[in-house]
């Protein structure tokens, strides 16, 4: 099977220093893939550089087929694939509804006309995902106002709003209280597999990753060093030094 | 569709406006059709400052533009108004769309500084150009039809075409559009990631401002019957710029309160001290200090604060 994601050779440093070291991963259409590792690994400057907000300094990335080196981010949302924030990155002076909105409205390219009411659009679409990510009652509010986690689930609701067949997500649960987190993630394991996505995602919590990743990357300064199913990363003694006896190591 | 309360409540200003020339007064229908023009050019100019959050410093350009070849057109080529007006709007949203195409690349004080570049070197033009233009002597005698030559027949063609313009910018500033160019200046990096291409959405929004720049700059020539260099320099970019702070850039209506009182202030106070620099100086200091999202937010204020008050008794 060709994959959905082919990564090769990708590098990126910054002024000297090397974020990103020579990664190669494949992802196969549907499979849930956890890249973990140290603060500082280079998690977030590889989902960068697959979402076109950095351009790699070598390497290939490929997505369907198509390469991606040097589309800007618009063009590659719109060829699907679609992500979320580590640091909430939404628009804090709107609402929460028009947050979602306004995504529905891109995602079907009507951001060109100039004369259908821009708030008349997509309510329903956008009620829809508040209410897939638990938001629902927060529709009307200010959305630089909502408690941290639940901006991280509107993060969730307007990267879904994309329509994204690939989803990107750097750390969903960061800052979540453990209610939150349990929430959001099942949630996320519902909508990926309800609407057949393919996952990549960065966590911190190891109970999270080992309850949903399929297979999973350790990124360590910058490099994989060990990709696979979550037994075998567990059991890897390179991983257990770096990182995961660290973390207390358990699933 | 707009609510019905904004359109009945713009129906009632129209009609009340209509009725102005039954006071009599030249003066009062002379002040008002001012204050129109300048409310379609600080209502043009707020789609590039509050919708993208980009300050211009150079809408005076496409008001040149706009106000000079439609004087040009018809008196130089007599051509018809019918012809003339809309030649002139389009050249303006033309040159619009050719010098945003380089500010849009730039964001706040160099996106400033390029486009006040820009109409100084239309200004230049305008200055040089004097077989075209008169040059600093201005471009004076504009033929208008016979229907529009009188202050009250004017002033009715002023009503009913800003009328147009308000309600023209009124639905791209609500549409799909306009609410994407929120999320643009809000956060344009998010825009980016759910598939929006943000530069050329500001350049639009930039193209927008100037083609209704220019439709109000046309009808300011016509009303004076005459183009000045003035009209051009960069002092007109700051007048129409302090309108729409004055007014309130987050809110539709507010740069139109904002182009009324900041006219009608300098009118006044014209005829009483020639110390109209320092009052503005002044109204400045006043948007800084107190007003910092202008008229409208004061009104919103008020609202608030009676809301409250009411609220607790
Ligand atoms: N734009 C940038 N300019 C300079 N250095 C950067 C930039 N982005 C990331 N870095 C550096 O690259 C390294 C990797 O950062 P990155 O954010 O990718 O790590 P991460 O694995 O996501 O960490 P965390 O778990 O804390 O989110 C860090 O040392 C960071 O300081
Ligand atoms: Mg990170």
């Amino acid at each position: 099977m060709t994959a959905m994601l082919s990564i090769a050779g990708l590098w990126k440093s910054f002024a000297g220093f090397v974020a990103t070291r020579d990664v190669s991963l494949d992802l196969a259409a549907g499979e849930l893939h956890a890249v973990i590792g140290p603060n500082g690994a280079g998690k977030t400057t590889f989902f960068n550089l697959i979402t076109g907000h950095l351009r790699p300094d070598k390497g290939a990335v490929s997505f369907e087929g198509r390469d991606l080196i040097g589309l800007p981010p618009q063009k590659i949302v719109r060829l699907g694939i679609a992500r979320s924030f580590q640091r909430i990155n939404i628009y804090p002076r709107l609402t929460v509804f028009e947050n979602v909105q306004v995504a529905l409205i891109a995602h079907e390219g009507q951001q060109w006309n100039l004369f259908r009411p821009g708030r008349s659009l997509h309510r329903e679409g956008t009620a829809e995902l508040l209410e897939l990510v638990g938001l629902a009652a927060e529709a009307a509010e200010t959305a630089g106002e909502l408690s941290y986690g639940k901006q991280k689930q509107l993060e969730l609701a307007i990267a879904l709003a994309s329509q994204p067949r690939l989803l990107l997500l750097d750390e969903p649960t960061a800052g979540m209280s453990p209610q939150e987190t349990a929430a959001t993630i099942a949630s996320v394991r519902d909508i990926v597999k309800a609407r057949g996505l393919t996952l990549l995602f960065t966590e911190h919590d190891m109970a999270v990753v080992f309850g949903i990743a399929e297979r999973i990357s350790v990124l360590h300064h910058g490099e994989i060093i060990a990709s696979g199913e979550p037994d075998t990363v567990r059991n890897d003694a390179e991983v257990r030094r770096v990182y995961l006896g660290e973390h207390g190591g358990h699933g | 569709m707009p609510q019905r309360r904004t359109l009945v409540a713009s129906a009632i200003v129209v009609l009340l406006l209509a009725l102005l020339p039954l006071s009599g007064s030249r003066y009062a229908v002379d002040l008002a059709t001012e204050v129109l023009i300048y409310a379609l050019f600080a209502l043009s100019l707020n789609v590039v400052i509050g919708f993208t959050g980009n300050i211009s410093f150079g809408h005076a350009a496409y008001f040149a533009i706009g106000g000079y070849a439609c004087a040009i057109l018809l008196t130089t080529y007599d051509w018809p108004l019918a012809v003339s007006l809309p030649a002139a709007v389009v050249l303006a949203g033309l040159v619009a769309a050719a010098v945003g195409y380089f500010c849009v690349r730039l964001t706040q004080i160099y996106f400033a500084m390029l486009t006040l570049a820009f109409a100084m070197l239309v200004w230049g033009v305008a200055f040089k150009w004097k077989e075209v233009t008169g040059g600093d002597d201005g471009f004076t005698g504009i033929k208008l039809p016979a229907m529009l030559a009188h202050h009250v027949g004017y002033f009715y063609f002023t009503l009913a075409v800003v009328a147009a313009g308000v309600a023209a910018l009124w639905v791209i500033c609500h549409s799909a559009f306009g609410l994407t160019l929120v999320a643009v200046r809000e956060n344009a990096v998010r825009a980016g990631f759910i598939g929006v291409d943000t530069r050329r959405m500001r350049w639009a929004a930039f193209t927008v401002a100037g083609t209704f720049g220019g439709l109000a700059g046309a009808l300011f020539g016509m009303y004076h019957r005459g183009m000045y260099i003035e009209n051009a320099f960069w002092t007109e970019s700051a007048n129409v710029l302090i309108m729409v702070l004055l007014g309130g850039i987050y809110s539709f209506v507010g740069p139109i309160f904002g182009a009324a009182a900041l006219h009608l202030l300098q009118t006044f106070t014209n005829q009483y001290t020639p110390y109209w620099p320092t009052v503005l100086g002044l109204i400045l200091l006043v948007i800084v200090l107190v007003l910092p999202d202008g008229l409208i937010g004061l009104a919103a204020r008020f609202k608030a604060h009676r809301g409250a008050r009411r609220g607790r008794t």
